[in-house]
């Protein structure tokens, strides 16, 4: 492939496939995320989005293919290799769920917390530094809480740190779960329909949070959005799944324009949908 | 406190009814007819109509009772119409509690110094405390529901008792090695159960308390079997021994000797053995194990997602919980002196799981009152004879009614930037294995 090695891609996925017995969720799809940018995965519902994002998270073990993660190091990692916790532990691909899963029980600050579980166990020794209370382990828990004090700030709920995540209103749920996520220090953060049940500001805010830790992180976001107005404001690059496979991809403005895309996401049969295409070419 | 919810007069009345219908389906044979067998072997019956109708009447009025209770104390609307200054009140007395309990935990060997039996008594229930503490770290911080907690306190109590009989180790020597090898069961019993949740989980670790227990009975040549390990020694003052010697403590000390000075000295090993089990799982709460733990309990795919090791944060919960267990078990040998599988039957492991779910999952000062209530208070239910058992038990169903989440439901955060406020019960799961 020729455009892999001109476009610096943090994530290549080459012919991935995923059945569930007879069903194929997802069907020799090949895409790539590049590096620093946001690309969006959308597509109607049932084509297979949320699949190829279990696969890629480590939730599924996809069936064919392979997934490739580019570090800004060099060093690459296969993560269908992977799997579970590793995921995002080793390859630093962190996520978000399509219905929100939070800690409840436990305040913002403590699944901020929570969300940094890997440098702090090693901060305290496994424990045993922590269990003595060794000065070490004081710095990096004190250091550990600045980090989630920022990102609350960022995500404008500092005011709200101590109150539990399951009191929290939807909206803010979204943006913690996010933060959440953030706190792992991911290098590809996968966002499953973050603005699902937003209203127009929390979606504007939303997306200003999103550019944000684009540009100030750095890090490469991968969404799946059936919330148009947010894909076509944020997203560098789209990619359009319908059957699971793959049936468009470009810029937003490539992507809108092209009669595949529309006629998937009108519901337009086979026959329709051909003599759409056949009239756009 | 009338909301929405609560339900009216008629309403209270056909549940009333309804229980009172069951009662006399139920009770119709068992107590409204008595059938004996005759001189000749005939079947002879006499009716008790009179016992049966007092015995619906009881149900019928007991329903509306229970009906009424539960409206007044009960959680029924989703806002508690209680005085703000009674509410603070409440909580200032509720912040004394575990210092009070704490001061007084520890003079009860000054203030019952003549009285053994209550002595032995503050023993038995702080060896709950111990227990209830232990099981909590795997119960109420992790949620994983565990049946056979008893199987490490049996693994402990026969560690130290082989050792020491074996090969003649001190107490002080063994302690540690019993809470060691009970981590090292708890790990064991992990592995297997690691895939379970919930009602599997339980039934296997059930199964493995059982299989301890199986083990220890037909084991002859190392346990001794039905017949126990006897002779255990009785722990020394860092090798001082409690005894009458001339190298005893009293004698050392220029004192008197008297045998109550051992049942202190063991109240207060057994003490700082608790307090050392409440220590480490506060301070295990607050690093990040702990959290991982309680993150597990709320959302174990959250976790996965988050890059935490599911199995070794379980593995680790069952560790500390088992080796807590072993520790008390080590503790109970050389206090009994001699222990036998049959004090390590599944009624123990249900009891400490009842402190458990009683004192409300995941708090340290509602398991200690639970224990106290449980084992405290059906030794003052002694006098009631074979009612002890009913009394307590409906003392139970009470209390679940009105505190459905335990004596302390809510709970209390592990850090906090501004303010350290309670987190109510309805928001903290339960766990699901």
């Amino acid at each position: 492939m020729s455009a892999d090695q001109i476009l610096d891609h943090i994530l290549s996925v080459d012919h991935l496939s995923m059945r569930f017995g007879g069903i194929v969720a997802v069907n020799d799809l090949s895409f790539g995320a590049e590096r620093r940018k946001i690309t969006a995965l959308i597509g109607p519902n049932g084509a297979g989005k949320t699949t190829v994002f279990n696969c890629i998270t480590g939730f599924y073990k996809p069936t064919s293919g392979s997934m490739r993660l580019a570090h800004d190091d060099g060093h690459n990692i296969q993560l269908e290799r992977l799997n579970d916790f590793r995921i995002s532990k080793q390859a630093k691909v962190a996520r978000t769920f399509q219905n929100i899963r939070l800690f409840p029980g436990m305040t913002a600050l403590e699944n901020l917390m929570v969300a940094q579980h890997n440098a702090l166990m090693r901060a305290s020794g496994l424990t045993l530094l922590g269990l003595i209370g060794a000065p070490s382990w004081r710095v990096a828990e004190k250091a550990a809480i600045d980090l989630a004090r920022t990102w609350l700030e960022r995500i404008d709920l500092l005011d709200r740190a101590d109150d539990a995540a399951g009191n929290l209103p939807y909206g803010d749920q979204r943006r913690l779960e996010i933060a959440r996520a953030m706190c792992t220090e991911p290098a590809l953060l996968c966002l499953d329909e973050p603005a699902a049940g937003l209203n127009a500001r929390e979606s504007a805010s939303l997306s200003e949070l999103l550019l944000s830790i684009r540009a100030n992180q750095g890090t490469s976001i991968l969404l799946i959005e059936h919330d148009m107005s947010v894909v076509m404001e944020i997203s560098d690059h789209v990619v359009v799944m319908d059957y699971g496979v793959k049936i468009a991809e470009g810029t937003p403005q490539h992507v809108r324009d092209d009669p595949r895309v529309i006629a998937a996401y009108l519901g337009a049969d086979e026959e329709e949908a051909i003599a759409v295409m056949e009239s756009g070419t | 406190m009338q909301t929405s919810r609560a339900p009216g007069v008629a309403f209270i009345f056909k549940k009333a009814l309804i229980s009172a219908l069951v009662a006399l389906v139920l009770f119709s044979l068992m107590i409204g007819v008595r059938t004996e067998a005759g001189s000749d072997g005939q079947l002879t019956y006499w009716t008790r109509f009179g016992d049966l109708a007092m015995m619906v009447a009881t149900v019928f009025g007991g329903s509306i009772v229970v009906e009424l209770l539960r409206q007044w104390w009960g959680p029924v609307g989703t806002v508690r119409v209680v005085p703000p200054q009674v509410t603070s009140a409440l909580s200032f007395a509720g912040r004394l509690v575990a210092p009070v309990l704490l001061i007084f935990t520890f003079l009860v060997p000054v203030i019952f110094y003549n009285e053994r039996y209550i002595l032995d008594l503050g023993i038995l229930v702080l060896t709950y405390v111990m227990l209830g503490w232990g099981l909590n770290v795997v119960v109420g911080l992790a949620g994983l529901l565990d049946l056979g907690y008893v199987a490490f306190y049996a693994v402990g109590a026969y560690s130290y008792a082989l050792l020491a009989t074996n090969f003649g180790l001190s107490f002080w020597i063994c302690l540690p090695l019993a809470g060691i090898l009970a981590a090292f069961w708890g790990v064991l019993l992990g592995f297997p159960v690691l895939r379970l949740r919930g009602d599997y989980l339980a039934i296997v670790t059930l199964a493995f308390g059982e299989i301890i227990r199986l083990v220890l009975l037909n084991w002859q040549s190392l346990t001794g079997g039905p017949n126990g390990v006897t002779g255990i020694p009785r722990p020394t003052m860092f090798g001082i021994p409690l005894s009458p010697g001339d190298d005893g403590l009293a004698a050392k000390l220029g004192i008197e000797f008297s045998p109550t000075h051992r049942i202190v000295f063991l109240f207060y090993l057994i003490l700082a053995l608790a307090l050392l089990t409440n220590w480490v799982t506060i301070r295990l709460r607050r690093l990040p194990i702990g959290r991982a733990w309680e993150a597990l309990r709320e959302d174990e795919v959250a976790c996965r997602a988050l890059g935490i090791n599911t199995t070794t944060t379980k593995l680790t919960a069952f560790a500390t919980g088992a080796m807590f267990g072993g520790l008390a078990g080590a503790f109970f040998a050389t206090r009994q002196g001699f222990i036998s599988p049959e004090s390590f039957t599944f009624h123990e492991s249900a009891l400490v799981l009842a402190i458990v779910v009683l004192g409300g999952m995941g708090s340290q000062l509602g398991v200690a009152l639970a224990a106290l209530a449980m084992i405290g208070g059906f030794e003052l239910f002694r006098g009631l004879d074979q009612y002890r058992m009913l009394v307590f038990g409906m003392a139970m169903v009470l209390l679940m009614i009105w505190r459905p989440r335990g004596l302390i439901g809510h709970r209390a955060p592990t850090v906090f930037l501004e303010r350290n406020q309670a987190i109510s019960s309805d928001l903290v799961k339960e766990g699901h294995g």
